[in-house]
């Protein structure tokens, strides 16, 4: 792969449709919620709406606040608008997933959460403590996890890199791998676990003693709320990206003929609307558990991925 | 041949090996019959597909029989049960589920490793579940080991039956007629038995507890 007019072309398509594309997935998630639990949903564009207020208010800062605080949020969305694109979501011709490969997008994603556990760390307030202590817990839980699944479908294709993994999966001949059956069970999990929706975190909470995500940020204001606010529709994004390219990658374009490109992006929008009411009703369907029940939770994620692997080597030889 | 027929069998297997997973980790009693049903209608989908891949007419009555018996008379008697007992939403402190679900791993690598070599000598269709088989099998004999109420280790039991059926579909395409009517009407009778006694003990000690038994002597 060299780096040609096409791959930048795709991949600065790419980066820019994440950046529009994201706050719509949320809002689109959260009309669909309130429409199956019977309550008169936010516009689509809501999130949006959102962004632009939050841009235009001065953002308070703490008076303890040291530079980490302030620059949490723009190394947060950095991390998130990194991850979107190294993960194929219309071309695998992206040059940047020749210096990112699926380990490095699980590092993405830690090294954003250590930062923003960090800044809530920073202040001082316990509930920003709380919420850190929370949010590192889960998320030492769910990376093993999401590591798994990305083996599991690495295997596959003998790559780490995701553009080869989509290529594999999406444009050898049609083969069904049991293993990826497991591992999308298991990404499920980690998913509903990392972007804090309903069985761990509930996102539209505002009761302390059972808020993740928005503990972390709640002493964030103007610019920098909506900077993480951004950030956190990417990372549903993303991970909604990375589970189309692993479990559903038919549609993507090759990288020789970036005109299928075209055809991607359709087949896209219509692939994130299904699994945005897909996660709507997985969220409306299941109760808010136990804090202290999320360690098991994940565990099974874990254990199931390892046993994915287990049936690819089982199935395999 | 269509491999993809193949592929999907072995698919098959591997979401029978995730619903035995799921029963162990599972606390509730009614979720359990559920995953039961669910699991047994896996099994008749997968004993369907492997009789039609090999031409096998007689693996598609003993798939009707299957789904005569463990999707509708099975999990019609254990909800019957559940019902006149009133242990619907009976929960089960179990032992740490995260402990069982590492000792369950530890099984299926040792059932893979079981299953790999004699994989290598068999020639069928589904050789590679034979493991998985295996794993199923392991896992819900941990499964009646682990729990303490009478129902969970009926459902476990249950479940190794459809481990072994797996087991024998996959290597042998299905045991012989009258064998599988032998263990159908076993295991029908065994959970008309086995339901008979849940009352007996319960009405004995007025819970489902099977460690009441343990004690011999009244002290």
């Amino acid at each position: 792969m060299t780096l040609g007019w096409t791959g930048a072309l795709s991949q600065l398509l790419e980066i820019v449709l994440a950046l529009a594309l994201a706050p719509l997935l949320t809002g689109w998630v959260n009309q669909c919620r309130a429409w199956l639990q019977n309550k008169s949903a936010p516009p689509l564009l809501q999130p949006y709406y959102l962004l632009h207020k939050l841009f235009n208010k001065e953002s308070v800062l703490a008076e303890h606040a040291s530079p980490l605080f302030r620059s949490a949020p723009y190394i947060v969305f950095g991390c998130m608008t990194l991850a979107c694109s190294i993960i194929p979501t219309l071309s695998t011709d992206l040059p940047l997933t020749l210096a990112a490969d699926a380990i490095a997008l699980v590092g993405l994603f830690a090294l954003a959460r250590v930062f923003i556990s960090l800044a809530a760390m920073d202040i001082g307030t316990s509930f920003g403590t709380l919420g850190a202590r929370r949010e590192m817990l889960i998320g030492f839980l769910a990376e093993p996890a999401l590591l798994m699944v990305l083996f599991c479908a690495s295997l596959i294709s003998t790559s780490t890199s995701l553009a080869t993994i989509v290529e594999t999966l999406a444009h050898r001949e049609l083969a069904i791998y049991p293993s990826l059956a497991f591992a999308g069970v298991a990404f499920t999990i980690v998913s509903l676990a990392e972007n804090a929706r309903v069985p761990v975190d509930n996102p539209a909470t505002h009761l302390e003693l059972t808020m993740v995500h928005e503990a972390l940020i709640l002493e964030y204001s103007g610019r920098h709320l909506a900077l993480i606010e951004w950030a956190a529709s990417l990372k549903l994004f993303a991970y909604s990206c990375a589970g189309l390219a692993l479990f559903c990658p038919w549609g993507i374009a090759e990288a020789h003929a970036p005109l299928e490109m075209l055809l991607a992006l359709p087949a896209l929008a219509l692939k994130l609307a299904i699994g945005g009411a897909a996660l709507a009703t997985l969220e409306t369907l299941s109760a808010k558990m136990r804090i202290f029940r999320v360690p098991e939770f994940l565990a099974t994620a874990f254990l199931l991925a390892v046993i994915g692997l287990l049936v690819h080597i089982l199935l395999g030889s | 041949m269509n491999p993809l027929l193949g592929q999907f069998i072995n698919l098959l297997g591997a979401v029978l090996l995730m619903l035995a997973f799921a029963m162990i980790s599972q606390r509730r009693v009614l979720s359990l019959v559920h995953l039961f049903t669910l699991q047994g209608a896996v099994l008749v989908v997968a004993t369907a597909v492997v009789g039609y891949a090999t031409a096998q007419p007689h693996l598609f009555i003993s798939a009707a029989l299957t789904l005569v018996l463990k999707v509708l008379l099975i999990p019609n008697l254990l909800h019957r049960v559940i019902d006149r007992l009133e242990v619907r939403w009976d929960t089960e402190p179990l032992l740490n589920i995260p402990t069982t679900m590492l000792i369950g791993i530890l099984l299926v690598i040792f059932a893979f490793n079981l299953g790999l070599p004699i994989a290598r000598f068999s020639s069928t269709i589904a050789r590679g579940t034979l493991g998985i088989a295996l794993a199923c099998v392991l896992l819900s004999f941990m499964m009646m080991i682990t729990r303490a109420k009478a129902i969970p280790q009926v459902v476990g039991f249950l479940s190794m039956e459809n481990g072994l059926f797996f087991a024998a579909t996959s290597a042998t395409y299905g045991m012989p007629m009258v064998v599988e009517l032998g263990i159908a009407l076993d295991v029908l009778i065994g959970v008309l038995i086995l339901g008979v006694f849940m009352f007996q003990i319960r009405e004995q000690f007025d819970s489902l507890d099977i460690r009441h038994l343990e004690r011999l002597k009244e002290d």
